[in-house]
């Protein structure tokens, strides 16, 4: 499997147009949101003032839709597991949330942008239905496409080193080795030690799948500005993920240290709390910790958008287009930075749990 | 609130594509290129060795050469110093065997002399001696040729012979 020559062809202008892109389309895309804010605010019936929170919390949530632009949207497919079964069907059939769809077991709707079983009317949620929502969201869509990317990415650069065995690295491999070899040598070995080969694949999966939906959801036009990083699920699963690899990796020293510290004895019972909170806390700070500074990135872009729609006058908008710019190139700092921070505890924590030496 | 409540549909689409992602990753890429990274590392390490080691090949060829040169010289110079004496002793030699045996030539020689000497003395005395007896006998003949000169000669014996 060889892509680098389409990764390669284009490699200088990419940046060029990236950036260029970054600063006018993302007026254009928010012009896009400002079209369904009437959809948005249609729910706020007393009042048809523009409704800056519902776009934000509009666009950094879940969809079942793929937006493009204005009207136009990908309908993307329902997948639900009731207690009758599984009912699998496009969201076209909502017609953009206006109808109820009948199933084979209930009959569905959306209500806030969630797929729900709802009784004959349409607009009640039926309560004695059970459904899981397993859909193919925005959010999955774009995880799907950003692995996508980095498989062809990675792929590529694995075939130029099989290509290229004991010569200097050339093209996106030259790119890319240095950020591996920062992994390697700044975050793994560091923080784990000489056992860092077996969490090496981890670590690096885990930074450049962070990078590259921090980076994808910065784009702000299709098919990118979905927050990925930015959704607590996500983080949740990353956590989860540092929770079991740290915890199924900790030696004898790790596991003494939380069940029998060197305190007096009749202390065990009040360290065993805090030790176990520990355990908790710390993935728990790694969800949040990336759940927030992405989420907060795409809030404070869409504030400052939304300006131009709060005083209703193309006079604010310079201001609010330099004032994003200057989030958006923060942001693009704070992309590499989170996916930096998240590896580099990750590693931390296996480090604390496979360290052989106790004192 | 909704906004920190996780969504089990998207938590179980992250595990399994962040799962999948991880599997093929690891497979695929990590594995070939963390191992092609780490045998041209270990290849530039074991040249850069190589160099080191090169380096002090040479400085203890250099050395070694230095020492053979010196080691050569001074084998060259106790050479000349051997031929040297060498020629001194055989010059020395050559001369006590000429002067010997001119020495040894020069008594044959005198040897040889003093036994011609010799024979040419006896030779001049057997010359000596015919030509005396040749002289007397021809004085004699003529003593003798004429009887006055007898008579004379037999009278003055007589007058000498004094009874």
């Amino acid at each position: 499997m060889d892509f680098s020559h389409i990764l390669n062809s284009k490699k200088i202008t990419l940046s060029v147009v990236l950036g260029v892109f970054l600063t006018v389309f993302t007026c254009k895309a928010f012009a896009i949101q400002e079209k369904q804010v009437p959809e948005a605010a249609v729910e706020n019936k007393e009042t048809s003032k523009f409704d800056p929170s519902a776009t934000i919390l509009e666009h950094i949530g879940d969809s079942h839709y793929f937006h493009v632009g204005g009207h136009i949207a990908f309908p993307l497919p329902v997948i639900l597991y009731t207690d009758k079964g599984l009912e699998i069907f496009s969201s076209e059939r909502f017609e953009e949330g206006e109808k109820a769809y009948q199933g084979k077991y209930y009959q569905y709707a959306l209500i806030k942008d969630k797929v729900k079983a709802v009784v004959a009317d349409g607009k009640t949620i039926d309560e004695t239905a059970t459904v899981i929502d397993l859909s193919i969201t925005k959010n999955v869509a774009s995880m799907w496409l950003s692995v996508l990317l980095l498989l062809i990415i990675f792929f590529s650069v694995a075939s130029s080193y099989k290509k290229r065995v004991g010569k200097a690295p050339k093209g996106l491999q030259s790119l890319l080795e240095p950020v591996i070899l920062f992994i390697r040598d700044d975050v793994a070995l560091p923080n784990i030690g000489y056992k860092y080969h077996r969490f090496m694949p981890l670590l690096l999966t885990v930074f450049f799948f962070i990078l590259i939906n921090n980076l994808i959801g910065m784009v702000p036009f299709f098919p990118g500005g979905s927050n990925v990083t930015g959704n607590i699920a996500v983080t949740f699963v990353l956590a989860v993920v540092t929770l079991i690899v740290v915890n199924v990796n900790g030696n004898k020293y790790y596991w003494k240290h939380i069940f029998a510290p060197d305190v007096p004895f009749w202390l065990y019972p009040i360290m065993w709390v805090v030790e176990l909170a520990g355990i908790i806390s710390k993935p728990f700070a790694l969800m949040v910790r990336l759940f927030a500074n992405i989420m907060a990135g795409h809030v404070i872009v869409i504030a400052l958008i939304s300006l131009i729609f709060i005083f209703k006058t193309l006079g604010i908008a310079p201001v609010s287009i330099a004032f994003t710019l200057f989030i958006d190139v923060l942001e693009l700092l704070v992309a590499f930075l989170q996916a930096f921070i998240f590896t580099m505890l990750m590693a931390l924590f296996i480090g604390s749990a496979v360290e052989e030496h106790h004192h | 609130m909704e906004l920190v409540t996780p969504e089990w549909g998207l938590v179980i689409w992250t595990s399994i594509t962040f799962l999948i992602l991880l599997v093929l990753l690891k497979a695929f890429a990590w594995k070939p290129i963390m191992s092609a990274i780490t045998e041209r590392e270990s290849s530039i390490e074991k040249a850069l060795l190589k160099a080191e080691a090169a380096k002090e090949e040479m400085a203890r060829l250099t050395s070694e050469n230095e020492a053979l040169i010196k080691q050569a010289r001074a084998e060259r110079d106790q050479i000349l110093s051997d031929a040297k004496k060498v020629k001194e002793q055989m010059i020395s030699d050559a001369k006590e065997l000429a002067h010997r045996e001119g020495a040894r030539m020069i008594e044959l020689a005198r040897v040889e002399i003093n036994n011609q000497k010799a024979v040419a003395m006896a030779d001049v005395k057997n010359q000596v001696a015919v030509l005396s007896i040749q002289i007397a006998e021809k004085v004699l003949q003529g003593q003798l040729e004429d009887q006055n000169k007898q008579d004379a000669l037999v009278a003055q014996l007589l007058k000498e012979v004094t009874l």
